[in-house]
């Protein structure tokens, strides 16, 4: 791997931009190795660095069916934050938040992580209840978050619309550590890292079965390029989750919708931070190419389409003319659907399964791309050592069954 | 948007209805007698197919009433749309799954 610094960007850019190599290889599927990861997205790609990385295992391949960081990583609106309610989930995020600090410098690569800032809108008397409860509780379990009068809110955030609207802002919880990044830069930087220790990245390579040895555990993945004999599986395929867990007859509590977003023609630098609006149904920020990032919420009804109706869209943006009247004259450039694993308590699923040797990140539903760092580093520890990390302990299959649900519905901002 | 086929008022816009999730899905008869993996099963697992899907709508804003219908998940086509207490057309099983 070619490392990047300040003077090799300047050798290149005085000798035309020519002389870079490729980021990672173009690997070819061996026929074994000694764990598969089934999902090229920044959850399955981290989790195949951290495996390289902390737990000395290399001989690793990342499964994608098309290319890499296509799915969700691609398809989200960049937001990261960790002001979740319950202990469970800010000790979760929170070490997401906490490794998404120095990541370009880990990965050497530029994820363009800015922390400028998450405003969560309230609109009525039940909001600043429910958002006060948890500035609250995010105080006292160490995740930074404060509670803005309007006017405070409106001074973090000048072109937002505090007063001449049907849902008046009340007040808003702002964290100021979260942010943004760029999410294919998540997945590249984590692509590139996990190749130099020689982690195999395999695109256009869709698992097409799994099979099980007499005692029932994990012993290859067939794929569209042929069998690959393995004894670890681990599965973070977002939505399509349940049709790769079928192949190993495991069912999980999930539904896969499809969640929208939008963004507008680009503009010069205007929005100074992220903004969420449960209430009334929006959040945006603008990404350093000058779009503004719009994101919808999701479809009534399970789908595989990647499409969504777009009355979804329409209602998103009404709300945010009425939040930012100065967008109202903007052009939508495109608009676009991902398809997200909801579980029944919009809590993840970073487990072990009934199946000895495969292992499942899924259930990250509206809201993964923030935790990608922080999922990826837990789940390749359990991976690695068949016991789940302390932090995703408590995010288990079994929570369902035994009642110790960890339920984020009002943490997870869309509506679903 | 969605047209939906109403099997009591025709076709409608999506925004009439209301959607039930999967259908057939059978309260138990004995409720005292299931154990917590069967109550698991029921109160939360579900097929999440990508194919045919068995759904409950409900016309919401029309007349009120669910039904269910057989949707395909890759392409959001409506096969049929059926009343309660009809068993599922036989396309539920020889549907052919979209791409």
């Amino acid at each position: 791997m070619q490392p990047f610094s300040g003077l090799s960007l300047l050798r290149r850019g005085l000798s035309g931009q020519r002389g870079w190599t490729q980021q990672w290889r173009r690997a070819q599927p061996k026929a074994a190795y000694d764990a598969v990861i089934v999902g090229g997205g920044g959850h399955g790609l981290g989790a195949a660095y951290y495996l390289a990385r902390e737990h000395g295992l290399t001989n690793v391949a990342v499964l994608e069916k098309s290319w890499i960081g296509g799915g969700n990583t691609g398809r989200n609106t960049t937001i990261i934050r960790s002001n979740y309610l319950f202990d469970e989930s800010a000790a979760l995020y929170d070490h997401a938040v906490k490794l998404w600090e120095d990541l370009s410098q880990v990965l050497n690569y530029n994820v363009m992580f800015s922390q400028r800032g998450v405003l969560m809108l309230a609109h009525t008397v039940h909001d600043v209840q429910v958002f006060k409860r948890h500035v609250h509780a995010n105080r006292a379990s160490g995740v930074d978050n404060e509670w803005l009068t309007p006017a405070e809110a409106k001074a973090f955030c000048p072109p937002l619309n505090i007063g001449d609207i049907r849902y008046p802002v009340l007040g808003a919880a702002l964290q100021r550590r979260g942010g943004t990044a760029r999410h294919d830069a998540v997945a590249w930087g984590y692509a590139r890292a996990a190749d130099a220790l020689g982690v195999d990245i395999i695109e256009n390579c869709e698992v097409t079965g799994i099979q099980r040895g007499s005692n029932g555990a994990v012993e290859a993945v067939e794929t569209t390029r042929g069998l690959i004999r393995t004894p670890k599986v681990g599965v973070a395929a977002a939505g399509h989750t349940s049709v790769v867990m079928k192949m190993a007859g495991v069912q999980l509590p999930l539904e896969s919708y499809p969640l929208q977003a939008l963004v507008s023609e680009p503009v010069k630098p205007i929005f100074p931070c992220v903004v969420m609006s449960n209430t009334i149904h929006a959040y945006i920020s603008q990404s350093d190419k000058g779009e503004l990032v719009i994101g919808a919420g999701t479809d009534a009804y399970t789908s595989y389409t990647q499409r969504g109706g777009l009355h979804i869209s329409r209602h998103a943006l009404e709300a945010i003319c009425e939040l930012f009247p100065m967008f109202r004259r903007l052009r939508m450039l495109r608009n676009w659907g991902g398809i997200v694993d909801v579980t029944p308590d919009r809590s993840p699923i970073i487990a072990k399964t009934p199946v000895p040797g495969l292992y499942v990140n899924c259930g990250w539903g509206t809201g993964g791309f923030k935790a990608t760092p922080g999922s990826a580093h837990v789940f390749a520890f359990t991976i690695a050592r068949d016991e789940p990390h302390p932090i995703n302990a408590p995010f288990t299959i079994e929570r369902f069954r035994d009642g110790h649900l960890i339920d984020e519905a009002a943490a997870a901002a869309v509506a679903h | 948007m969605l047209l939906i086929e109403c099997p009591y008022c025709g076709e409608r816009s999506e925004l009439e209805f209301v959607y039930g999730g999967q259908a057939h899905i059978a309260r138990p008869k004995n409720p005292a007698d299931f154990s917590a993996q069967e109550w698991t099963d029921y109160l939360y697992q579900r097929d999440n197919i990508k194919g045919v899907h068995a759904e409950r709508w409900r016309h919401t804003h029309g007349c009120g009433r669910f039904f269910n219908a057989l949707r395909d998940t890759t392409t959001d086509h409506f096969i049929t749309t059926y009343k309660v207490g009809e068993s599922p057309p036989a396309a539920l099983n020889t549907a052919k799954v979209g791409p």
